[in-house]
């Protein structure tokens, strides 16, 4: 692990522990040691400084809302905007809870794309049409109800690594030097 | 009926309070109205599956009711619901009905 630039740049280590993390990341730094085959200590150093160079965001929970009983309804926003006012649009959706996720899309226009979430339909509807139409430079918005889901996965680390490998040619496919 | 109230009915909203046209839940057309008059145009221009979405949902009455704050008007409205118009009739009927309204407030 060696700060370029002010950026860390991460090496073999770092990157199998990423992986770990991303499995399990309750798991103790002596059980990823063992598995690493490093001491405990080192585990704990390289995850603190992945934490505090904002590497590794934060720790959570993946919640299955079905079982949990939670009712409601997903939706993927696609908000079609001035392109002058588009930042100012994006950083508004992120501000209400119901938006999970927000990103912009360089197609023929400049689009928003924006992942919702509300109780049913009507709270769905209510919340577009007071809360988003309304904001300076929505040009118009096409909703897609999503209906099921067949995969949902985080970005792995090891497809990453995976790409570094490539790129410094001084590791194998397994990320090993 | 006095000047204030005419005046309540015919002014402009503010863009958190004008009524935007959706075709289906969560698809807006970029079609919005901030006033009474504004609204009538926009009725004659809306792809007409947005009337007939809002019509039976009750959202025009709606709002003219507690937006614009036209009892008599909403009444009018919410009639329309009833009548099963389908495709332009629906415009040709809520033209009539805002612009007889539209026509009455603005001589008084």
């Amino acid at each position: 692990m060696k700060l370029k630039n002010n950026i860390l740049a991460l090496d073999t280590t770092d990157l199998k522990i990423l992986e770990a993390l991303q499995e399990d990341a309750k798991q103790t730094y002596t059980a990823i040691g063992k598995r690493l085959g490093i001491a405990h200590s080192t585990v704990y150093d390289r995850i603190k400084r992945m934490e505090q160079n904002g590497i590794i965001k934060k720790y959570t929970a993946l919640i299955d809302a079905e079982k949990a009983g939670t009712k409601s309804i997903t939706a993927i926003m696609t908000i079609y905007t001035d392109p002058k006012e588009s930042e100012r649009v994006a950083e508004k959706l992120c501000n209400a809870p119901e938006i999970l996720e927000v990103y912009t899309s360089l197609s023929e226009e400049l689009l928003i794309m924006a992942k919702v979430v509300a109780e049913n339909q009507e709270s769905l509807h209510t919340f577009i049409a007071n809360s988003v139409a309304p904001l300076p430079g929505v040009l118009r918005i096409r909703t897609s109800i999503l209906t099921k889901k067949f995969k949902e996965t985080q970005f792995s680390i090891v497809n990453e690594s995976k790409k570094l490998t490539f790129i410094k040619g001084t590791h194998n496919i397994k990320g090993e030097k | 009926m006095n000047v204030e109230t005419i005046s309540k009915i015919l002014r402009t909203v503010p863009r958190e309070k004008a009524f935007y046209f959706f075709t289906s839940i969560g698809n807006y057309t970029g079609v919005s109205a901030s006033s009474l008059k504004e609204f009538m145009e926009k009725i004659n221009e809306v792809n007409v599956k947005s009337l007939e979405f809002h019509l039976y949902r009750g959202d025009f009455e709606k709002w003219i009711n507690e937006v614009l704050e036209d009892k008599n008007l909403a009444e009018e409205i919410g009639k329309l619901q009833k009548t099963g118009l389908t495709g332009d009739e629906i415009r040709n009927q809520l033209f009539t009905t805002l612009s007889k309204r539209y026509n009455y407030l603005i001589s008084q």
